[in-house]
């Protein structure tokens, strides 16, 4: 696989850049391949990398019904945060957020990680009080937080009005390290690295059933044919519902769509991604100058990748309000995603009932920010057939014992 | 030269000059005008820059899909970036601005980056700019950002107002062409209600400028009489200016109305965001002109085809004097007809088709155009502006081309209808050979709440070319919808021939087989300066889906959303591929069709009224006293009262410390009340509550723990019995409807035929909370009932009279004081206040708010519901097993808390936390563990919940949940600081003040 | 944006009026049950793309839960009924039957 570098951009370019290799390669499924992983977004394809990467398993395929990235790594407003208030959450998404740090450097992709810093506001005293906890928790797990007050949160953020009359900015927990990256670039500077060690990245390859001996997962039906495996790892957001009713158990998850929208593109005025949880809304400006919004998910099973408009108007309203700037800036484009949302909305990354079988899933409105860290715990506990210490505490088991990983009790309860 | 003609301009009133300025320049254009025909009349050919390699870009087209220019317009608090001069009406005094040129349009100091053109391809950004890493955030991204996007940002607050409407319609018809004219005739005459909604001020669309002649007159004129009779029907709602901007499922729409972005100063909403629920949606949205795929197609004066015809025949303006036109289908034909009727040069018509021998055809011909067939142009001559194209034959790579000179390029590459709306609720598109387009496929259209397809197309939108064809189609749509939607309507549509035209023929780069270094000048997306050569090499870098195409290379994500790029870019990639067009298929369309402003969206709702306000009976006690307020849900309560001069701080330890040492009143109208009643309300509170309802007397207080079926508390707050079978049960401030909802559900999803009726009666009743050791003086002063300890103990309540008003009196204490609480209809509640707190002047009795209501509780242990609890907290945890009844069976939660988890002697539990130095514990610090966890976090046993400094005792006191905390009593332990210090805090009880409790009881 | 008709005011609801429920026609398991019945009856929830039952109140209006068969893939509603049952009536069955010959009832 040849390096990306500004040189061999400049090499290209004297012949019109008719040298350069597929990304991926583009081929039909062996007959057999040691681990499958079925569904070739950021988590899939993250998963497959570090179990090259980290335990130098390479005889891969990652199956793809659709296209590369289609499903929620394309479709999201790319915050990346570790801001976590339980521990099992700010491990791994602190884990995720190190390994963003240096993606494009591992990966010779530019993903474009920007640590610009989130903020997220606090406009109710409960949510100060909330956010402080957070800040003293992240003191103890190694995230880099501060509780600010509203003068410096105004300093972050010029644009932003404080001193609304309904819900007044007093302040806010700022992580300095937080950001956002190019959610598609992910996808495909884990396909490119994946490729390059060798794995089979198969797109338009549906899977239609998962096959299995004794209890134990042998292989799994596709659109493609058959395909044989000694591990399984199912990483489908939202569908992991319908996948593990093919391999016969059934998940805490209920799909819903989240929706998302972007404002035509204008000069740069926001550095930072704000959060503003009372008011619900959500706001970064990408590098193309889209002002990013998050809004709210529907409270219903919905596979449409559509929402509701209401939710659309509750979000722009809590931001105009919040960023009086915008009232004039135009909505361009709005859009849904699927996201699985379980019983403590927190992910499972877990062992299943059928052997050697794995499933990692319900990431609900945080997938993307966790997207390196959960393909790096999804690859040890495929390999060993274990979890380590970062996917321990997210197995199904939790739901029957009652520990959950609440992480609503902050008082920030969007991701 | 002016390029205003002679005559001509159907929309322009010639008498009516109109000023305005673009970059800062002084201009002059006339009523009617848009600001894009205005600035051609002004000669002005550069518009703007493109925005990756600086190029100059004049305007191409005529409506929305106008992808160069963009200005900023107006100006302070009226600025508004990315405004389309294509769409914008001309008014007196309008300045505009140019979006990404410096120091201006002529000379732009980036357009450098063309050199470097070729060092930029698609995607060359995921490359590069890798090493050295921390050059990313510091160095490169700023210079990106700074270079990507084109408008500026407002700076100042939007000085205008905007509104919702809503709208429910039998039929909604977006689109006020003749298609959709047409069909709201048809449907109009069945009875159904219709709202008829065009984006332009003017209706009729294209057809008059393209000659349409229906019903043997020209289409002006049937287009008035269609608006006059649409105009008398009473069912028959117009609106121009409103665009169709969304369709969403179950039959909502969004339509969006500019109210006064033509005049700016007048009165009202500048726009109206329309929310209609219509049964049947009919999308009358025309077609767009695909440009063509040649080197230079990008330069000023290169334009759609159609856009040159509009600017002659609605504007009276020339785009060029000397026009060559390129085509691969007969409608260009059209506008050659319109510039020599205008009396412009047209040197040549450039058509690909090998042969063509249709009317239009033989007439530009006869007029003694050339017409030059199999051919194609290789590339258009010029640096900032039009000077000529190369001619050369349509096959082949090209060659050295033959030169004509000319001022500017009309091309067309064929027509796609407008399938954005039929598409965002899920209609399904499929691929016309004869047209090279997609079009709606009838039998994959959206479907509404009853499996029903729920949208329909009209005329050009479905694919009908020609006149007669467009309105048969269109008043069939209109008459198919009606029906759906329950009315009896035939089809009659006004009679109309199709113009005889040769079939067009799809190409998709001229010419066919050309070289690298030309596909690197052929732009498919104009304003993201994506070419040709970009998509190739998307596809050859194995991006092949459509979607991934898009995303490599950002066609069809600037501004315009791919309306002109769309079916040119997938065209390319099919090719490349070796794909047919329809396998590779679209991109999604979005909502909305053109972008709608945030201030639309938002509404009205804005400051004060950004949310609803609720009031207690007191409210405009608290604001005249110096409230200080804090939001609780969508109420407002007084935090504290700050008296001139004071601190919030101080005003909070006042408060606390005149209530314990004599009288304090409190707002606690907000606490939610409900009444639940029936024979089997015992029973039924009996599975809500923890401990047992079911056995409270008559005239007596129990305090009550909810939790919800995972076992984690939910709520709280003091039951009162009031007769055999009512009970009045009190919430938490925020609480109220949520536990409403909860009871509802119970009752009506599992214990349906339990008799049961809960009322929710929060906002019916005021309550004051009247405290301290001189409380039961105060009421005596008012007299009306015994409020003596005999009459009315301590977790008792009596009905009586205070004052002359009705009150009922609760003995309940979350103070530890002596305490009444008393609710009192909520219209006279304020009057009670005010006696109150005159008979309280002589015990100098004070208001207090939330904080010291906060602290008086902390200070006796009581726990509060959102800083104790934060839904993972069991009433077990906080030492409440004494309101947790062992006698019953059942209740909500129980079973949850028989888990392992719940059950673990681990788990953290409630107790009093005091600084050895008297200092205030940090609120939500974590008690430290020894070591860290397998992850490299500090392992911690506990944390505070609420801490705050006592007035009381003079020192700070603390709640917290520690692991086997009550075990530990005594021992001192440490809580982590965020600075990375720690402070030690020795384990106590919880109750702090009075643990007897012989304060509340007297 | 949906629309449900409250089978009990009768009104053709607005989703803005509506508050969800999640799944409908689950048994509550209490003390006493099993630990997998009980964490089956909090958790596992169906999760079809498809015909889905589930429960609505009409909260900005009557105030009552009512239950909904709806689609969750076209959002189709096959129709609305009484909270106060523990499976759909048969004349809600036989309608998603007609328009989705291979559903294979609740699972």
């Amino acid at each position: 696989m040849r390096r990306y570098s500004a040189f061999a951009i400049a090499r290209e370019a004297l012949r019109h850049h008719t040298g350069w290799n597929r990304a991926w390669r583009s081929r039909d499924p062996k007959k057999h391949y040691k681990v499958i992983v079925i569904g070739a977004g950021g988590h899939g394809l993250a998963t497959a990398y570090y179990l090259g990467k980290n335990y130098g398993i390479r005889d891969i395929a990652v199956l793809e019904k659709g296209w590369l990235g289609g499903g929620n790594t394309g479709r999201n407003t790319t915050i990346i945060r570790s801001n976590y208030l339980q521990d099992p959450s700010a491990a791994i998404y602190e884990k995720s957020r190190s390994l963003y740090e240096t993606f494009s450097q591992d990966v010779n992709y530019n993903a474009m990680f920007s640590p610009r810093g989130v903020l997220m506001l606090a406009q109710t005293h409960h949510e100060v009080r909330g956010y402080q906890r957070t800040a003293h928790a992240n003191a103890l797990q190694g995230v880099e937080t501060e509780f600010v007050g509203p003068e410096r949160v105004k300093e972050i953020v010029p644009i932003i009005n404080i001193d609304g009359p309904r819900y007044p900015v007093l302040g806010a927990l700022w992580q300095p390290r937080g950001g956002t990256a190019r959610h598609d670039a992910v996808a495909w500077g884990y396909a490119r690295a994946c490729s390059g060690m060798g794995m089979d990245i198969i797109q338009k390859c549906e899977v239609t059933g998962v096959r299995s001996d004794g209890g134990t997962v042998t292989g799994v039906t596709t659109t493609k044919g058959d395909i044989a495996c000694d591990k399984l790892a199912i990483v489908v957001a939202g569908h992991s519902g319908h996948l593990a009713g093919m391999a016969g158990f059934r998940l805490p998850i209920e799909s819903v769509a989240l929706q998302a929208l972007v404002s035509e593109p204008i000069k740069p005025c926001m550095d930072c991604v704000v959060m503003a949880n009372t008011v619900h809304g959500y706001m970064s400006q990408s590098d193309k100058g889209e002002m990013v919004i998050g809004g709210g998910a529907d409270g219903y099973n919905n596979y449409t990748q559509r929402g509701s408009f209401h939710h659309v108007e509750e979000t722009v309203r809590a931001l105009v309000e919040t960023f009086p700037m915008i009232s004039r800036l135009k909505m361009m484009r709005q859009w849904g995603g699927i996201v699985d949302m379980t019983g403590d909305r927190s992910p499972i990354i877990s062992k299943t009932p059928l052997g050697n079988t794995f499933i990692n899933c319900g990431w609900g409105t945080g997938g993307f920010k966790s997207i390196p860290g959960s393909g790096w715990a999804m690859a040890e506990l495929v390999a060993k057939g274990e979890p380590g210490p970062l996917a321990a505490e997210f197995g199904l088991d939790r739901f029957r014992e009652g520990r959950f990983i609440d992480e609503s009790v902050a008082a920030g309860v969007a991701h | 030269m002016s390029h205003r003609l002679p005559q001509g301009g159907r929309l322009v009133n010639r008498d009516a000059p109109v000023g305005f300025t673009f970059d800062s320049k002084r201009m002059q254009g006339l009523e009617g005008d848009t600001l894009a025909s205005a600035l051609l009349a002004n000669g002005q050919g550069i518009v703007n820059r493109s925005y990756k390699y600086h190029r100059p870009r004049g305007i191409l087209a005529s409506g929305p899909e106008e992808p160069n220019a963009l200005v900023g317009l107006g100006q302070g608090k009226r600025f508004e970036p990315d405004q389309r001069a294509t769409t914008t009406e001309l008014f007196d005094g309008l300045s505009a601005m140019s979006q990404n040129a410096w120091p201006s349009l002529g000379f732009d100091a980036m357009a450098v980056n063309q050199w470097f053109a070729s060092m930029m391809p698609a995607g060359f950004y995921y490359k590069t700019f890798i090493w050295p890493r921390s050059f990313w955030m510091h160095i490169y991204e700023p210079v990106i950002r700074e270079a990507a996007a084109s408008g500026l940002p407002p700076k100042e607050e939007d000085c205008d107002t905007y509104e919702h409407f809503h709208a429910f319609v039998d039929l909604l018809i977006v689109g006020g062409g003749i298609a959709g004219l047409q069909a709201a005739l048809t449907a109009g005459k069945s009875g159904a209600t219709v709202m008829l909604v065009e984006q332009a001020a003017h209706w009729g669309g294209r057809a008059p400028v393209d000659g349409a002649e229906i019903e043997g007159q020209p289409a002006e004129v049937w287009i008035n009489e269609t608006l006059q009779t649409l105009g008398t029907m009473k069912n028959v709602r117009l609106r121009t200016r409103c665009m169709g901007a969304g369709v969403y499922d179950h039959g909502y729409a969004l339509a969006y109305e500019r109210l006064t972005d033509h005049a700016p100063e007048a009165e009202g909403p500048r726009h109206r965001l329309w929310k209609i629920r219509a049964r049947q949606i009919v999308t009358a949205t025309g077609a767009i002109e695909r440009p063509l795929s040649f080197a230079g197609n990008d330069l000023p004066g290169v334009m759609l085809a159609s856009a040159v015809r509009d600017y002659v025949v609605n504007f009276g303006v020339a785009p060029g004097h000397r026009t060559v036109i390129v085509t691969n289908n007969d409608d260009a034909y059209r506008t050659a007809l319109t510039l020599i009727d205008a009396g412009l040069e047209v040197p040549v018509v450039i058509d690909v088709r090998d042969r063509v021998n249709s009317p239009l055809a033989r007439e530009v011909s006869r007029r003694g155009v050339a017409v030059e067939t199999g051919a194609a142009v290789m590339k258009v001559k010029g640096k900032k502006g039009v000077e000529g194209v190369m001619l050369c034959r349509a096959n082949g790579t090209g060659g050295a081309g033959a030169p004509v000179e000319c001022d500017s390029v009309a091309m067309s590459g064929g027509w796609s209808p407008v399938v954005h709306l039929w598409s965002h609720c899920g209609g399904k598109l499929t691929w016309s050979d004869e047209n090279a387009h997609f079009h709606p496929d009838p039998n994959r259209a959206p479907t509404g709440a009853e499996g029903e397809v729920f949208v329909r197309t009209a005329g050009i939108a479905s694919g009908a070319m020609g006149t007669g064809s467009v309105l048969q189609d269109a008043s069939a749509a209109g008459a198919a919808a009606a029906r759906a939607a329950g009315f009896t309507a035939k089809s009659a549509a006004a009679r109309a021939a199709d113009a005889e035209e040769a079939p067009m023929k799809p190409v998709w780069v001229m010419p066919e087989q050309a070289l690298p270094e030309l596909r690197s000048k052929m732009f498919l997306d104009f304003q993201n300066d994506v070419k040709v050569s970009d998509v190739q090499l998307a596809a050859q870098e194995g991006y092949e889906s459509v979607e991934l195409t898009k995303r490599y290379t950002t066609l069809g994500m600037a501004n315009d959303q791919g309306k002109l790029s769309n079916i040119n870019g997938l065209a390319i990639l099919a090719g490349s591929l070796g794909a047919e067009i329809p396998q590779v298929g679209t991109t999604t369309f979005r909502p909305p069709y053109q972008p709608i402003s945030f201030g639309s969206i938002a509404g009205e709702a804005r400051g004060e009224i950004f949310q609803p306000l609720r009031r207690t009976p007191m409210h405009e006690w608290h604001e005249a006293n110096g409230a200080y307020w804090e939001p609780v849900g969508h109420w407002r309560r007084p935090y504290c009262y700050q008296q001139p001069g004071e601190t919030i701080e101080q005003a909070v330890q006042r408060e606390v410390r005149t209530t314990r040492a004599s009288l304090g009143l409190l707002d606690a109208s907000t606490l939610g009340k409900l009444v639940v009643k029936g024979p089997d309300a015992g029973r039924f509170l009996d599975m809500l509550y923890t401990n047992k309802m079911s056995t409270l007397k008559p005239g007596r207080c129990r305090y009550g723990l909810m939790c919800n079926e995972n076992g984690f508390l939910s709520d709280d707050g003091v039951v009162a019995r009031i007769d055999e079978d009512t009970f009045l049960c009190h919430t938490t401030s925020g609480g109220a409807d949520r536990i409403h909802g909860w009871m509802e559900d119970w009752l009506q999803c599992e214990w349906w035929d339990w008799k049961v009726y809960v009322a929710n009666v929060t906002e019916q009743c005021g309550q004051i909370a009247v405290v301290g050791p001189n409380a039961r003086k105060v009421l005596e002063r008012l007299g009306g009932m015994d409020v003596s300890r005999q009459a009315l103990p301590f977790m008792g309540w009596a009905d009586g009279e205070l004052a002359g008003t009705p009150v009922r009196i609760y003995r309940i204490s979350f103070s530890g004081e002596l305490s009444y609480e008393i609710a009192v209809p909520a219209g006279r509640a304020r009057a009670l206040w005010d006696k109150l707190f005159a008979a309280g002047v002589e015990f100098g009795a004070t208001a207090y708010g939330t904080e010291a209501l906060h602290i008086m509780r902390a200070e006796k242990g009581f726990i509060m519901i959102g800083d104790e609890t934060d839904g993972t907290v069991i009433p077990q945890d906080l030492g409440l097993d004494w309101a947790i009844s062992k006698k019953k069976d059942d209740y909500l939660g129980k079973r949850a808390q028989q888990r392992s988890f719940m059950t673990s002697p681990d788990r953290w539990k409630l107790v009093g936390l005091e600084t050895l130095d008297g200092s205030v514990l940090p609120d939500g610090a974590y008690a430290l563990g020894e070591g860290d966890n397998a992850n490299g976090q500090r392992n911690t046993i506990g944390r505070v919940t609420s801490s705050y400094h006592s007035p009381t005792l003079g020192r700070g006191i603390a709640m917290g949940l520690v692991k086997h905390g009550p075990d530990r009593m005594g021992e001192v332990i440490r809580f982590g600081k965020t600075d990375g210090g720690t402070i030690e805090a020795k384990i106590v009880s919880p109750v702090f003040y009075d643990p007897d409790g012989e304060k509340q009881d007297v | 944006m949906l629309i449900l008709q409250c089978p009990y005011c009768g009104i053709q609801c607005d989703e803005t009026e509506l508050a969800p429920g999640g799944q409908a026609h689950l048994k509550r398991h209490g003390p006493g049950s099993s630990d997998e019945d009980f964490e089956a009856y909090l958790f596992d929830r169906d999760n079809p793309m498809g015909v889905h039952f589930e429960r609505w109140r009409h909260a900005n209006g009557c105030g009552k839960w009512f239950l909904a068969a709806r689609c969750t893939t076209t959002l189709e509603v096959f129709g609305t009924y009484s909270a106060q049952t523990t499976e759909p009536p048969a004349e809600i069955a036989d309608r998603i039957r007609a328009r989705r010959p291979n559903w294979e009832g609740r699972t």
